[in-house]
């Protein structure tokens, strides 16, 4: 299973095993990682599962959508790597993947 | 004896007061007691994507096992709690078990309204809110010749949305002029109207169900006026009741569910309520409200769990709503009733408009079609109170942000 590799906005790393076909915030959730909230379980209407991507993984992952990037305009601290994880899809390219918590949620 | 936590529904609210008040420092027992077989887990994809089999069943769960042993949990699941003997500050399960607490949370959800017309015992006939509801309804998807859904609001128009996606023939009726009519503004009730019929969904409005018939399972629905319309299933969708039977019959205070305070708290200060089942005053909207909402199960329960851990947290979130429907969302901030003029900002014929329902240039709520800023934006003007200028809003070349500040 693809890792990720989630660290806290005061460092802590989490290094969980990823389930292809779900998403970034799921393997979150699914892992406790603290500091996703996710409010919405993934529907795209809360921006509370907001990551920054690693700017080595963007690539990868794809930007935001028009719809999730105006929601990402809102989230707290928004930036040029800036995703909501319920929207980038596990799979096995994404294996090793970084992503950044910011300090807050919504 | 150590202090024991007792919290009755296992749902979104049920999890959420666990999780807080754990969180809030609370070192006593936790016991979390659920009627469904079901460790706690989403609904709102049981009328989408977990009916359209597009989401595996592993995914409906709120929290992984290791977050209950974890955070001391225990659940106790298929039970159902009968009586709260406030005396003896215990709650009784039919099983017969006593569970005795020192606080207690009351999160036992708001079950669908059921009709008591002719022919609903008939196989067939479904309502929707848990995964085994859902299970239930799914073949209908798969084989069903036409689903008649009664009722336009959330889940009857989600639910035509998933039965249309999968090929069915769907008739939706709807007793009011206009679907979605208890929780959005007319604008928004023609525009999903007008989404439905595109894809093929028959809808009749002003259309009042008389009674159901069949041998055994349902093979029409009748209309009040006369009209039969052939089906193989129904799914009824006529809104939800509190299920505040328990706190009534213990003798709380009931007001449109069960009545709490700023704070969560019941009548019974040793006893808390949260998401469907209860009202609270709001101070935003300086009145009390029930909403059904996820965000309000949480932000609600969040308020409770902190406040049996002895805090003293106040609950007065803006409220929020959301569907999806086809490739549209809907997103709602606030609630509109008592507005006295609404401004629509940008074109419905484009598919991203929204709709401001304002009173005396105050925003008391805001439908935003296929539009996340204009929703996130109002969240912020309605919780600040900030006075807008309706001509401003209706300028789609205005910006919202500056409409926030």
């Amino acid at each position: 299973m693809p890792k990720i590799t989630y660290i806290e906005n005061n460092g802590t790393e989490h290094v969980v095993e990823a389930q292809a076909g779900a998403s970034v915030m799921e393997a979150a959730v699914k892992n406790m990682v603290p500091g996703i909230d996710a409010d919405c379980g993934g529907a795209c209407a809360c921006a509370t599962c907001h990551v920054y991507v690693d700017p080595a993984w963007i690539e990868k992952t794809g930007k935001a959508q028009p719809m999730e990037e105006s929601m990402l305009d809102f989230a707290y601290q928004p930036k040029e790597n800036s995703r909501l994880s319920c929207q980038i899809t596990v799979r096995a390219e994404l294996d090793g993947l970084i992503v950044r918590l910011p300090e807050f949620q919504g | 004896m150590k202090e024991q936590a007792v919290i009755i529904g296992a749902g979104q609210a049920g999890a959420q007061g666990a999780q807080s008040l754990r969180a809030a420092g609370y070192n006593g027992a936790i016991v979390l007691i659920g009627a469904e077989k079901a460790a706690p887990y989403q609904r709102p994809p049981l009328s989408k994507a977990y009916l359209q089999g597009t989401m595996s069943a592993d995914r409906l769960a709120l929290k992984p096992d290791a977050f209950y042993v974890q955070n001391d949990i225990t659940l106790r699941l298929g039970e159902q709690v009968t009586v709260i003997d406030r005396a003896n500050a215990r709650v009784e399960t039919a099983a017969g078990a006593a569970i005795a607490y020192d606080r207690l949370l009351l999160a036992t959800g708001a079950p669908p309204r059921r009709l008591h017309c002719p022919g609903t015992e008939l196989s067939g006939v479904h309502y929707l809110r848990t995964a085994e509801d859902c299970e239930g309804l799914r073949p209908v998807l798969a084989t069903a010749r036409r689903l008649v859904i009664v009722g336009a609001g959330y889940i009857g128009l989600e639910v035509a949305a998933s039965a249309r996606k999968a090929g069915r023939a769907v008739t939706v009726l709807e007793a009011q002029s206009r679907v979605l009519a208890r929780v959005a503004g007319p604008e928004i009730s023609g525009f999903f109207d007008a989404l439905h019929r595109l894809h093929g969904a028959d809808l009749r409005l002003n259309a009042a169900l008389s009674h159901l018939e069949g041998r055994g399972v349902v093979e029409r629905a009748v209309l009040m006026s006369g009209e039969t319309i052939d089906c193989d299933a129904v799914l009824i969708g006529v809104g939800a009741v509190p299920a505040a039977a328990l706190a009534e019959a213990a003798g709380l205070v009931i007001d449109n569910g069960v009545s709490t305070d700023e704070h969560a708290a019941t009548s019974d200060p040793a006893i808390f309520a949260a998401g469907d089942c209860a009202s609270h005053p709001s101070t935003l909207y300086g009145r009390r409200m029930r909403l059904e909402s996820v965000p309000n199960a949480i932000e609600q329960a969040k308020v409770a769990g902190a406040n049996m851990a002895g805090g003293n947290a106040v609950y007065d979130s803006v409220p929020w709503f959301w569907s999806d429907q086809y490739d549209v969302k809907l997103q709602t901030a606030g609630v509109a009733d008592g507005a006295d003029s609404a401004v629509l900002r940008g074109d419905p014929a484009s598919g991203r408009f929204s709709l401001w329902s304002l009173k005396a240039g105050r925003v008391l709520a805001v439908d935003a079609v296929n539009d996340p800023a204009a929703f996130l934006v109002s969240k912020k003007i309605i919780a600040a109170k900030t006075p807008v200028d309706a001509k401003t809003l209706a300028d789609p070349a205005a910006d919202l942000k500056s409409l926030a500040s």
